[in-house]
C-alpha cells in the first residue's frame, strides 16, 4: 500500500520537477538576449501592476457574494465564506418578502438603448463631417478643427450647468432624449478627430479613379471611403460607448426619475440615506462589467490595429 | 472613340502656370503621348481633360462636346493612375466590376466584360485575389483591364509604367501598344521617358513648363525638332550642341564653333544663309558622328580632330565621349572602330543631319 503512495509521489514530484524545468527553460527562452536579472525584475513589476489593478475589481467581486453587507473585514479570501448569490437575485428579481421590486433591467435597458443610440449617432454625425474636413477646402476649416479639439479640453464639470440649462429650455429633463443629446455633443467632436485623421491617410487618387468610373462625392463616400475605414469606425464606436456606458454626472443632471435612470444612477439607490446594500451594489456592479467586457474583448483586435493605424500606413 | 480639343487651356495653381496656353487637337484613334521634364504639367493637362482639375481658362472638347463642367463620370473616360489607385477592399473582379455596376449594367454582361478584359490581359486566375496580393505588373494589368472594361470613347494614362522594372516596362510597352491597335480608341498617355514616347505614340506632344513645344509623329519630332528643347530632349543619348556663329567663306556657309569649323553643304546652305554672321548654336545627334575610318558611303562628311575621353562598349555599338577644345560631346560609332581611350583622332560628321538654332530664339532655322 505504502509502496505505491511512495512511487505515486515519486512520479507526481518527478512531473512537477519536469515541469518547473521547462517554464525555466520557457522563461529563458522568452528572455533571450536580456539578462535574466532584467527579466524577473520587468516580470515582477508587471506582477505587481497585474494585482493592483485587477484585486479591487475582485474585492467588489467578493463583496456580491458575501451574505451580509459588510463591507470591511480583515478576511482577505476572495470566495468568502458561506458565499451566496442572494444579492445577484434580488438585484434581478426584487425581493418580495422586503416588497422590493428590481428595476435592474430598466436601468440596462436604459444605458444601453442611450448610450447605443449616442454612439452611432455621433459615428454617423463625425464620418460625414470628418470627410468634409479631410477632404475639402473651405472658409473655417482649420478653425473648425481647433474649435472642435478645444472642447475637449473644457473639464465635464464646467459644462453640466450650461448642458442642464439647455437641455431644460428644451424641455428634455428626465427624457433619454436630453441625455443623448448631452452625450453626443460631448463625443462627436473627438470622434471627428480620429476619423478625420485616418482619412488623411486614404489616397485621394481612390477617390479620383472612383470618380472617373462613375461615382458622385457621396457614393466615393459610402462605397470607398467607408469600407476602408471599418477599423476607424469601429474604434470611434467603441470610444463612445464605453465614454457614455458608465458616465455618472451628466446623466444625474439631466435625469431625476427613476424610471428614466441609466445604471450608475440606478446602482446609486441601493445606497440609501441610512444604509447601503454594498452586496447589491456590487453584484449590480458586476453584472454591468460584463457586458462591456464582453465588447472589448470581442473588439479588441480592432482596437489594437485601429490604434496603431497611422503608423502602419506611414 | 472620340477626338480630343484642348483650346487655349490654361491651368493656374496660384502663381504657377502649370498648363500655359495648350492647344492640342487629337484625332479618333490616336495615340497622343504627352511627354516633357518632371513638373512640366503633363498630369496636370491629362487631370484637366479627365474632369480632376477644374481649368483656368480655355476649352477642353471630347468629340464635339465642351466638357469643361461636365463631371469626371460623365465625360466617357477611362484612366490609368501611376499609383493603380485599386481598390484595396476590392478583389480584381470588383475592382474591375466597380465602375459598371455603379452605372447599372446588367451583371450578365458586367460578367462578360470583365472576363473578357482579364483574358485579353492574362489575369484570368487573379480576379478572386485582392490587390495587395498582386505584384507591381499584375497590379498594373489589373488597373488597364478596370479601364478596358469600361469600354470608354478616350484612356487617358498617367505614367502607368513608372512603378515597374526595366524589363516588365518594355514588355508592358508592347502590350499596350498592341491593346491600342486591338481597341481601335484614342489614347493619351503621359510619360516622361522619351523612349516610351517614341515607341508607342503615333503623335507626341513635347511639354516644356506648361507650354507645348512641338506636336508631331515620333519620326517628324526626331528628324525635325522645333527648338533646342526638343532636339535635346528626343533622343538618347541626347543631341549635341555647340554654341558658334555662322559665317560666310568664300561663298561657302561656315559653322564656326571657336575649336573646329564645318562647311556646310551647299545643298542645304540656302535655308541658313539668311543667319550669315550671326551667333547659332549649332547640334548633331551622335549617331551622325562617325570614326573617320568607318564612314558610311554617300554622305557629305566634314572631319573634325578630337581627343577620346571615355569608350564605353555596348556590344553592338561604341559611345565615344570626346573633347575638342572646350566642347565634349558623344558620339555613336561603328563596333569595329579602333579608337581607345586618350587617343587623338579624326571623327566625320555627317552634314546632311546637323542642326542649326538661332542663339537667341533657340529655335531651328528653317
Ligand atoms: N494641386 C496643386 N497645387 C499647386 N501646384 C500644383 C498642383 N498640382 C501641380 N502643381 C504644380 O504644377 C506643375 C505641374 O505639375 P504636374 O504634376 O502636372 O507635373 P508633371 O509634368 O506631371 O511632372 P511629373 O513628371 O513629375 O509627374 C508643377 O510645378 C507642380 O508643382
Ligand atoms: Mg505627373
Amino acid at each position: 500500500m505504502s509502496t505505491t503512495t511512495d512511487a505515486a509521489n515519486k512520479v507526481s514530484s518527478a512531473k512537477q520537477a519536469n515541469v518547473v524545468a521547462h517554464f525555466i527553460r520557457w522563461f529563458f527562452y522568452r528572455a533571450r538576449g536580456d539578462s535574466p536579472f532584467k527579466t524577473i525584475l520587468i516580470h515582477a513589476t508587471l506582477i505587481v501592476a497585474c494585482i493592483i489593478a485587477v484585486y479591487p475589481v475582485l474585492r467588489v467581486v467578493t463583496i456580491s457574494l458575501r451574505p451580509n453587507d459588510t463591507l470591511l473585514t480583515t478576511d482577505l479570501r476572495i470566495i468568502p465564506e458561506n458565499a451566496t448569490l442572494d444579492n445577484y437575485k434580488e438585484v434581478l428579481f426584487g425581493n418580495p418578502e422586503r416588497n422590493r421590486k428590481s428595476d435592474f433591467f430598466l436601468w440596462l435597458w436604459n444605458s444601453l438603448s442611450i448610450v447605443s443610440i449616442t454612439s452611432v449617432l455621433s459615428v454617423i454625425l463625425a464620418a460625414i463631417s470628418a470627410y468634409a474636413f479631410s477632404r475639402f477646402k473651405f472658409p473655417g476649416r482649420s478653425a473648425g478643427l481647433i474649435f472642435l479639439l478645444t472642447t475637449q479640453m473644457i473639464p465635464a464639470g464646467m459644462l453640466l450647468l450650461p448642458l442642464f440649462i439647455m437641455i431644460a429650455k428644451l424641455k428634455m429633463i428626465n427624457t433619454p432624449l436630453g441625455l443623448l443629446i448631452a452625450y453626443a455633443v460631448t463625443a462627436v467632436p473627438l470622434t471627428i478627430w480620429t476619423l478625420k485623421g485616418y482619412y488623411d491617410t486614404i489616397p485621394v487618387d481612390l477617390e479620383e479613379a472612383a470618380m472617373i468610373d462613375g461615382a458622385n462625392r457621396f457614393t466615393v463616400f459610402t462605397n470607398i471611403i467607408l469600407p476602408l475605414s471599418t477599423p476607424a469606425l469601429a474604434i470611434a464606436f467603441l470610444f463612445s460607448f464605453m465614454g457614455g456606458w458608465s458616465e455618472y454626472l451628466v446623466a444625474r443632471v439631466i435625469l431625476q426619475k427613476n424610471e428614466a435612470f441609466t445604471w450608475p444612477l440606478g446602482i446609486f439607490t441601493y445606497a440609501q440615506q441610512f444604509t447601503v446594500s454594498w452586496g447589491q451594489f456590487s453584484a449590480a456592479s458586476v453584472m454591468i462589467a460584463i457586458p462591456v467586457m464582453i465588447l472589448f474583448l470581442y473588439s479588441s483586435k480592432w482596437l489594437i490595429s485601429g490604434l496603431t493605424l497611422g503608423s502602419v500606413k506611414g | 472613340m472620340a477626338s480630343v480639343t484642348y483650346k487655349n487651356v490654361y491651368k493656374r495653381f496660384g502663381d504657377v502656370i502649370a498648363v500655359n496656353n495648350l492647344d492640342i487637337e487629337v484625332d479618333d484613334k490616336e495615340f497622343l503621348v504627352l511627354v516633357g521634364p518632371s513638373g512640366c504639367g503633363k498630369t496636370t493637362a491629362l487631370r484637366c481633360l479627365a474632369g480632376l482639375e477644374e481649368i483656368s481658362d480655355g476649352e477642353i472638347l471630347i468629340g464635339d462636346r465642351v466638357v469643361n463642367d461636365v463631371a469626371p463620370k460623365d465625360r466617357d473616360i477611362a484612366m490609368v493612375f501611376q499609383s493603380y489607385a485599386l481598390y484595396p477592399h476590392l478583389s480584381v473582379y470588383d475592382n474591375m466590376a466597380f465602375g459598371l455596376k455603379l452605372r447599372k449594367v446588367p451583371k450578365e454582361d458586367i460578367k462578360r466584360r470583365v472576363n473578357e478584359a482579364a483574358d485579353i490581359l492574362g489575369i484570368r486566375d487573379l480576379l478572386d485575389r485582392k490587390p495587395r496580393q498582386l505584384s507591381g505588373g499584375q497590379r498594373q494589368r489589373v488597373a488597364v483591364g478596370r479601364a478596358i472594361v469600361r469600354e470608354p470613347k478616350v484612356f487617358l494614362f498617367d505614367e502607368p509604367l513608372s512603378n515597374l522594372d526595366a524589363k516588365l516596362r518594355v514588355a508592358m510597352r508592347a502590350e499596350i501598344s498592341k491593346l491600342h491597335q486591338r481597341l481601335q480608341t484614342t489614347f493619351i498617355y503621359v510619360t516622361h521617358d522619351q523612349i516610351e514616347a517614341m515607341t508607342m505614340a503615333t503623335r507626341i506632344a513635347v511639354i516644356n513648363k506648361g507650354i507645348l513645344q512641338q506636336l508631331d509623329t515620333p519620326q517628324n519630332l526626331y528628324d525635325r525638332p522645333n527648338n533646342i528643347f526638343v532636339a535635346g530632349f528626343i533622343g538618347s543619348p541626347a543631341m549635341n550642341f555647340f554654341p558658334g556663329k555662322l559665317r560666310k567663306d568664300g561663298g561657302k556657309l561656315v559653322v564656326d564653333t571657336g575649336d573646329f569649323s564645318v562647311t556646310i553643304p551647299d545643298k542645304h546652305a540656302k535655308v541658313y544663309e539668311s543667319h550669315a554672321g550671326k551667333d547659332i548654336i549649332f547640334g548633331i545627334r551622335p549617331e551622325n558622328i562617325h570614326d573617320a575610318d568607318f564612314i558610311p558611303p554617300n554622305i557629305e562628311a566634314e572631319k573634325v580632330a578630337v581627343k577620346v575621353d571615355v569608350t564605353e562598349l555596348m556590344g553592338n555599338e561604341i559611345f565615344l565621349y570626346l573633347i575638342s577644345g572646350k566642347n565634349t560631346f558623344v558620339s555613336r560609332v561603328d563596333p569595329r572602330s579602333k579608337l581607345r581611350v586618350g587617343q587623338q583622332a579624326q571623327v566625320a560628321f555627317d552634314m546632311d543631319s546637323v542642326h542649326i538654332f538661332d542663339a537667341e530664339t533657340e529655335e531651328a532655322i528653317r
